[in-house]
């Protein structure tokens, strides 16, 4: 009971919390237009920036690139030229080697890639994200884990507890398509203790 | 433990305070010879040698210079030894997420080769349990020994066990000597040093975090990390009990502890408990949380949690 109590002002704060940030995110948006002003409509609107890149004064984060197979991207490489097939349907000719294990009864590629941009992924709202902002698309589904990771609980960081840290994106430890996480070889146990002589 | 080595007849020549002490209560030596059994570095009046804790910084400046000359003899290796004191406004915590942890072991190794843990015979900070989840946390019976093709093995948690800092800690009640404490900022450290080798701390151990060195031990001279702390990672001589120290010589200066950052699934959290916006603070506000053996009130400072 108490603790229902309790965790209600916390998810208020929350909301609170990324509102604000999702607001000095649109503040701060402006600036980059420029850059991307040349790109089609469906251009990366302003989103709200993870609490973790703008954390107390002083910290700072990194966050390495994102973890494309091999000559993987840009997409728009191949897909330029190609007309975008909205149907959803097995793909046979290329891609085949992804196997879709993530709620793939009610989703196939377009519902996560772009179909007008390649090189972006899409959210439910049909709002554009670069690679680099995944978490943002992962995080439409598993809320409290992007609410973590924000906060550096879930998930992997390294470097400096009291400054300079690098955390990870969601699919560089769980691969998008499968993201279950694989189990691994232990290393050696230790050896007991002998035996008397 | 595998090799039945004597410690008594095998302590290196730098363990001057036990030798003094053994030479002492045995022949009732003389305190003239004093100054030739012990270093230079550590002594006081009467030429009985000071605690750590007494020394100046001149004398612990020479103190840390007499044991990289110690340690360049005994491995070949150039190390450096560091005394970095506590960081004001810190009071280390630690986390570890149950609900994630796979048991790989990969922090036990990590941690061994920060640390300088003997690998022949072999020492390890952490020990991870098996468990199955039916029974939930059952220390009686877990495996320590488990060995898989792969973890996490079906219906079986882990859970990692290494010093808890206790802020209520046992094992520094019972020093005959004073060669353990607890820091400023929660670490229970040992001068290795000063241990006689009683083995008292590691008997009023709940969690079995303290470990005795029965043998010189036994480090590849290529493996040696030489970045060392003279209250963590530096070499330790035979005879004397170490422990986990949150990485001492790595957290005093902001660093993570080596097994935070060895962990694949991102299960271990460590931060200061003094800062209301750090993870650890986070992860004690959000989740469930608990420590091991509450009931003995040892007020661990290393918490398990829940993240989902």
């Amino acid at each position: 009971m108490g603790l229902a109590w309790r965790s209600l002002p916390l998810g208020a704060a929350c909301l609170i919390l990324l509102g604000a940030a999702a607001a000095g995110d649109e503040a701060g948006g402006s600036g980059q237009a420029g850059t991307s002003a040349a790109e089609p409509p469906a251009t990366e609107e302003p989103v709200a920036q993870p609490a973790a890149t703008e954390p107390k004064p002083g910290a700072e984060l990194e966050v390495p690139p994102p973890p494309f197979s091999e000559g993987i991207f840009p997409c728009s490489d191949c897909h330029a030229d190609m007309e975008p097939n909205p149907k959803r349907r097995v793909l046979t000719e290329e891609h085949e080697n992804i196997v879709l294990h993530h709620d793939e009864q009610h989703r196939w590629c377009l519902d996560c890639h772009g179909a007008t941009d390649r090189d972006k992924l899409r959210l439910a709202s049909g709002q554009l994200i670069p690679f680099s902002r995944s978490y943002l698309l992962c995080g439409q589904c598993h809320g409290d884990k992007l609410r973590d990771w924000r906060v550096g609980v879930h998930g992997k960081r390294t470097g400096y507890w009291n400054g300079k840290k690098r955390y990870l994106l969601c699919a560089h430890c769980h691969d998008p398509h499968q993201p279950a996480f694989k189990p691994i070889k232990p290393m050696p146990p230790p050896r007991p203790p002998a035996p008397p002589r | 433990m595998s090799s039945g080595e004597d410690p008594k007849q095998s302590r290196s020549a730098g363990m001057d305070r036990r030798a003094f002490l053994r030479a002492a209560a045995g022949a009732g030596l003389a305190l003239a010879a004093a100054p030739a059994l012990t270093g230079c570095d550590r002594q006081g009046r009467l030429g009985l040698p000071k605690h750590l804790k007494e020394l100046t910084p001149e004398e612990l400046e020479e103190l840390l210079h007499d044991l990289e000359v110690r340690f360049k003899a005994q491995t070949g290796r150039d190390f450096k030894v560091g005394a970095d004191t506590a960081l004001p406004g810190v009071m280390f915590g630690y986390g570890l997420d149950l609900s994630r942890c796979i048991g790989c072991r990969r922090c036990v190794y990590a941690c061994v080769q920060e640390n300088n843990q003997s690998r022949d015979p072999q020492i390890h900070w952490i020990t991870v349990l098996q468990m199955e989840q039916s029974k939930g946390i059952d220390l009686a019976r877990s495996e320590r020994y488990y060995d898989p093709d792969k973890v996490p093995l079906q219906d079986h948690f882990y859970m990692p066990v290494a010093c808890m800092h206790c802020a209520n800690a046992p094992c520094t009640k019972v020093c005959p000597v004073k060669a353990t404490w607890q820091e400023p900022d929660g670490i229970v450290v040992i001068d290795a040093d000063w241990c006689i080798g009683c083995r008292y701390c590691m008997a009023a151990c709940p969690y079995g975090a303290r470990h005795f060195n029965w043998a010189e031990p036994g480090v590849p001279a290529d493996e040696w990390n030489t970045d060392t702390h003279v209250l963590g990672n530096r070499p330790r001589p035979v005879g004397v009990v170490e422990k986990c120290t949150f990485c001492i010589q790595r957290t005093r200066r902001g660093r993570y502890p080596a097994c935070v950052e060895a962990c694949p699934v991102g299960a271990r959290k460590f931060g200061n408990l003094l800062d209301p916006d750090s993870e650890i603070r986070y992860v004690m506000r959000h989740k469930r949380v608990l420590v091991l053996k509450e009931e003995l009130n040892t007020q661990p400072r290393f918490f398990y949690f829940y993240a989902t």
